[in-house]
């Protein structure tokens, strides 16, 4: 496996690089033409900032599909459900997580993980989509 | 070009907040209520077909809270602010500019799109409110700030309009604004609708047909304004700075009677910080100060009721300076033996921070001080209110503290209250 490194951000949130032009001695630095706004993580985890909201995983029923426990769901509610989405769903008036999938007279919410079942929504009923699962993120240390 | 106004109100925002990660709450009867736990600030739909009024006291409704097992919230006030501020942001996705003018409400500048697009966008509006933010609302559209709010009044009442009321044709509003009763006219309250009345104005189209002169003599001159607003004359522009802040009051009515001049102490204490960090965040420094505190009006306990105030030998928003005068304003009225219910830490003239006056002695001391604050402003900031305070403001759990028992956890502003979702 080959990494890429990338530069990193070490502050939260962004730092913008301090630039006076006015410096009146030394040697100019190579890099002043160069300059670079440094990478922000929220550019890359989140896309339309008031349709973004955070939660947490509670359980495994998504583990297969690298959902894990304790994991943190970024969730983008202007995102469209697509077929095979990993959306925020109330079933039984609870936010669960599941994999949508579109049938022929039906959804389907798809866990991923066999121990759990998935759950058939007939065409007509009520199917409240709470939003569409970007990231989840994951914590190693 | 011509001036054309939206209103978008968010229906029952307080208990829309309350829903937005509870789906179990969809159809059910939900209140909120006011600081301190006081009575009912917000009802769902089905909480008012219960007879609960705005207004009424949470122990007057306890029972019938019971006996039809309805879900009650104390204010939750970061969620709120918080979705408002989403709200705001997914409206400046499509409208360029808005007044938010209240935590609810938005005023819309419409005049920039074409006539055809206006009702259009405006349920777009609505819909996208609905699917980034999670709760509904109605728009309002007219000609006048006014004749918008009438209009929002309409959407929300009358579900044949589906949200979107459009009062910019001056036939539509010959027809409608004799169905609205004038009481519920922007800027028309009890007092006024009650003159009115007298002359026989009723509804808000009565009163677009009175001579301005005769509202103004009537209800001073924003009578007079509203009447032009009424017949579509535009004389309140979308406001788009915040006012500067005259003032800045830190007023709490008290969880539990407070007894002791110590919790009193811890009281003024901390509203006195509470004030100074507002005038910090504002840019702005205190000349003066006025404290107040009494006992309860509502039940049988000897009264009391006294205030004062003092001024400061150099403006300042400095914790220190503002909590020593508040704290020595409250020892000369506090008076043993009493159960006090409220108390209360003012500012009523304030200046820009930058234009203080130099004190005589003691500069580079308050420099050092100010930047010691602004460090406490920012850990409160970043790490949640109250994580720093000054040692006179009492544990974080004083039983003077408001009560709010019910309080939904900070869903979207604390790492440690996120929304949990199963995956079981």
């Amino acid at each position: 496996m080959s990494l890429q490194v990338v530069e990193w951000a070490a502050a939260w949130p962004m730092v913008l690089p301090y630039f006076d032009g006015s410096v009146p001695a030394g040697f100019p630095s190579p890099a002043e033409d160069y300059l670079e706004t440094q990478l922000d993580l929220h550019d890359f985890l989140i896309d339309n900032k008031a349709a973004t909201f955070l939660m947490r995983v509670d359980g495994d029923s998504m583990k297969d599909a690298g959902i894990l426990d304790g994991d943190l769901l970024v969730v983008d509610r202007a995102a469209h459900p697509d077929n095979g989405c990993v959306v925020v769903v109330a079933v039984n008036g609870e936010y669960t997580v599941k994999r949508l999938r579109r049938g022929p007279d039906c959804v389907w919410l798809e866990p991923a993980n066999p121990l759990y079942k998935a759950i058939r929504v007939s065409i007509g009923e009520d199917l409240h989509v709470f939003g569409v699962v970007r990231h989840a993120i994951h914590t190693l240390l | 070009m011509e001036e054309i106004f939206g209103l978008i109100d968010c229906n029952n925002f307080y208990v829309s907040c309350e829903r937005v990660f509870r789906p179990d709450l969809e159809g059910v009867p939900v209140i909120v209520l006011s600081n301190n736990d006081g009575c009912a600030v917000a009802r769902s739909s089905e909480a008012r077909a219960l007879g609960i009024k705005m207004g009424d006291p949470e122990f007057k409704i306890r029972d019938l809270i019971k006996r039809k097992n309805v879900t009650v919230f104390s204010s939750n006030y970061a969620l709120y602010g918080s979705l408002s501020a989403k709200v705001s942001a997914t409206l400046l996705s499509m409208v360029p500019t808005i007044e938010n003018y209240s935590i609810d409400e938005s005023f819309l500048n419409l005049g920039e799109f074409s006539e055809r697009e206006v009702e259009p966008l405006a349920r777009e509006l609505r819909e996208r409110v609905h699917r980034w933010v999670g709760f509904p609302t109605c728009v309002g559209i007219a000609p006048t700030k006014t004749l918008s709010k009438v209009a929002n009044f309409i959407a929300k009442k009358r579900p044949q309009y589906r949200g979107v009321c459009d009062l910019r044709s001056s036939r539509v509003r010959a027809e409608l604004l004799s169905t609205v009763p004038v009481n519920e006219v922007w800027g028309i309250g009890a007092a006024s609708a009650a003159k009115l009345a007298k002359i026989g104005v009723q509804t808000a189209a009565d009163l677009a047909a009175l001579d301005p002169d005769n509202a103004r003599a009537l209800l001073t001159v924003t009578g007079g304004r509203t009447v032009y607003e009424l017949r579509g004359i535009s004389c309140m522009p979308l406001e788009l700075m915040e006012p500067t802040r005259k003032g800045i009051a830190v007023t709490r009515s008290f969880g539990a009677p407070v007894t002791s001049w110590q919790q009193m102490h811890e009281a003024i204490v901390s509203y006195a910080t509470r004030a100074a960090e507002k005038m910090r965040r504002y840019k702005v420094a205190a000349e003066n100060i006025f404290v107040f505190m009494h006992t309860s009006t509502f039940n049988n306990d000897p009264f009391y009721s006294n205030g004062a105030s003092a001024r400061f030998s150099d403006t300042t928003n400095d914790t220190g300076e503002v909590v020593a005068l508040a704290v020595r304003l409250g020892e000369r009225l506090w008076r043993n033996g009493f159960r006090y219910s409220k108390c209360g830490v003012m500012i009523t003239e304030l200046m820009p921070e930058t234009i203080r006056q130099p004190a005589l002695w003691g500069e580079l001391d308050r420099e050092k001080r100010e930047r010691a604050w602004k460090a406490m402003d920012k850990l409160n900031a970043t790490l949640g209110r109250d994580t720093v305070r000054i040692l006179g403001a009492g544990p974080r759990e004083a039983a003077w503290k408001l009560r709010a028992e019910h309080r939904s956890p900070r869903w979207t502003t604390r790492w440690d209250e996120l929304p949990r979702v199963h995956a079981r």
